[in-house]
């Protein structure tokens, strides 16, 4: 392939041409941009942070996930297409909310009525365990989406459930009367479509669309359990 | 490939009238591995012989190269199989166990061999959360009308219900296939449920109680029981509608006894939500407070508490 054939016409001739002498006839007339992005994969970079990370001060080290779960906390109060939390996921800001949510909404030590609300232990189990029955039943249906990505975006869309239970909690130390009642109802309506649409705004493309509604159905029921927990919580 | 053309797969409408008028032609959980890319491949021989089946099968999965073995069940692809539904095959399933008709088997003419775990679980667990929201709504009711009764969010009817609901709808298909299995080997003419089908079968009957519950909101008594009346009756249709096929080649008596197990069953279950979930005034006549089902005695005033006590 590289020898340049000679050419039949010329027998006698048998000064052989240098190799692709031809090729310096060719000009090209626009210049052809060559650029584009290599994207390195986020574990290498992150493994260059690793080594680099364990000088800095522990304020640097709190610092830098604080500000990572505020941002996702941003991503979940404005709901906009975007995979932030998909690909950078973590779990502090699931624990954060889930163990806010569950100390507000357990029921008094010293009150020892066996039906009362939940206790802590209830509202962890039943956050927790449900957003792994959603995963799984999500990754069941043959959505693309990993386990812990799935379990970060239930997580950080309990967002605007609890900042309904820090409103209620405050609305509730007002007197007690149906206009309260109303308030806090409207309140947690609000927040629960919230939280619905945040969630969906991220999960839905992961599912093929003739099962999209089976996979939204369990979180709707998931975020509909958590609101009524806030709804029908009485301080004693 | 030159033998694409004898293996004409069946479009889905022609498998599903072959399927509905011969149903002793149904394909066996054998060729769910055949099934999993969508067509329903129909084995239309009447004496189903085993022999033709297998060469049918080697056929298909010689040529199916993307085709494996049914995967081991400590798989996640195994338990995927189960899961293997669109949502209009989901709604599908849910009108054809809310409206049973005579002609139509459920198992037969809506699962058509691909029984899901989707509708059994989900329809469970909206059930239990349906049951304990609208029990706690229906003491919040009641207490606005009668400020005397102390009023709770009684989070514990949440584990009751799951327990309950779940339990009742897995292990009553485990006893009934089971049963199934064990005449099957007696009479040896019959073509039993998997357990998978009998437990969709029992899944999808559920749903009817969902509307019910909702409904068991409005206050009024007769109301109340004869919205129970209605649900009860559309799921025990349903229920024996699908097992008659499966039993009505047995002897009478067992036949006979089968069937008014699992509506008995089923009524209990009614009966046992309506009590447990939806009395919140004091319940005198109740049986004794060693029984489960006595919750109201919690929400009771001392001197009617001594007083039931001594009646029982």
């Amino acid at each position: 392939m590289a020898e340049v054939a000679e050419s039949p016409g010329d027998p006698g001739t048998a000064s052989p041409r240098p190799l692709f002498a031809g090729l310096s006839d060719i000009s090209i007339s626009q210049d052809i941009p060559i650029e584009g992005e290599i994207t390195i994969p986020m574990r290498s970079r992150s493994r260059e942070f690793d080594s680099s990370t364990l000088n800095e001060s522990v304020q640097n080290t709190i610092m830098r996930d604080l500000k990572a779960v505020g941002k996702k906390f941003m991503h979940v109060l404005y709901p906009r297409k975007s995979n932030t939390l998909l690909r950078d996921w973590d779990l502090w800001g699931p624990l954060i909310l889930c163990v806010t949510l569950a100390l507000m909404l357990q029921r008094g030590s010293v009150d020892s009525e066996k039906d009362g609300g939940p206790q802590f232990a209830e509202v962890f189990v039943i956050v927790w365990f449900g957003a792994v029955t959603i995963t799984l039943n999500s990754k069941l249906l043959g959505g693309n989406i990993s386990f812990f990505q799935s379990l970060c975006v239930l997580g950080y869309c309990i967002l605007p459930l609890t900042v309904a239970m820090l409103i209620c909690r405050l609305v509730l130390l007002a007197e007690p009367g149906p206009i309260n009642f109303m308030v806090r109802l409207f309140v947690v309506i609000v927040m629960f479509a919230w939280s619905i649409v945040a969630s969906t705004a991220f999960l839905a493309d992961s599912q093929p669309p003739n099962r999209k509604a089976l996979a939204v159905y369990p979180v709707f029921l998931f975020y509909f359990v958590i609101s009524w927990m806030i709804l029908t919580f009485t301080p004693q | 490939m030159a033998a694409a053309d004898d293996l004409a797969f069946h479009e889905f409408e022609e498998a599903t009238n072959l399927l509905a008028e011969t149903p002793d032609a149904a394909t066996t959980s054998r060729s769910d591995q055949l099934t999993s890319l969508g067509h329903v491949a129909v084995a239309a021989g009447t004496g189903s012989s085993y022999g033709a089946e297998d060469e049918v099968e080697s056929d298909k999965t010689a040529l199916l190269q993307a085709e494996k073995p049914q995967p081991g069940f400590w798989t996640f692809s195994y338990y995927q199989s189960f899961f293997d539904v669109d949502t209009s095959q989901v709604l599908d399933r849910i009108k054809g166990a809310l409206l049973p008709r005579p002609g139509h088997n459920f198992v037969r003419h809506h699962l058509r061999n691909r029984p899901d775990l989707y509708g059994p679980f989900w329809i469970c667990a909206t059930l239990a959360f349906v049951l304990a929201v609208t029990g706690n709504l229906t003491l919040v009711l009641a207490q606005r009308r009668d400020p005397s009764i102390h009023y709770s969010p009684q989070f514990h009817k949440v584990t009751m219900a799951g327990i309950t609901i779940y339990c009742y709808a897995w292990l009553v298909p485990l006893v009934l296939w089971g049963f199934l299995r064990w005449r099957q080997g007696v009479q040896e003419r019959v073509d039993p449920y998997s357990f998978l089908e009998t437990v969709c079968v029992y899944g999808y009957s559920l749903f009817i109680f969902i509307p019910m519950v909702v409904l068991w909101l409005i206050p009024v008594p007769w109301l109340q029981w004869l919205f129970g009346a209605l649900a009860l009756a559309l799921s025990t249709a349903g229920l024996v509608l699908t097992l008659w096929p499966v039993i009505r080649e047995d002897t009478r008596l067992v036949a006979v006894a089968l069937l008014s197990t699992v509506v008995l069953l089923h009524a209990l279950l009614a009966m046992g939500c309506k009590l447990y979930f939806f009395q919140p005034l004091p319940l005198e006549q109740v049986a004794p407070p060693a029984q489960v089902t006595s919750l109201a005695l919690h929400t009771q005033l001392p001197p009617t508490l001594a007083r039931s006590m001594g009646t029982s």
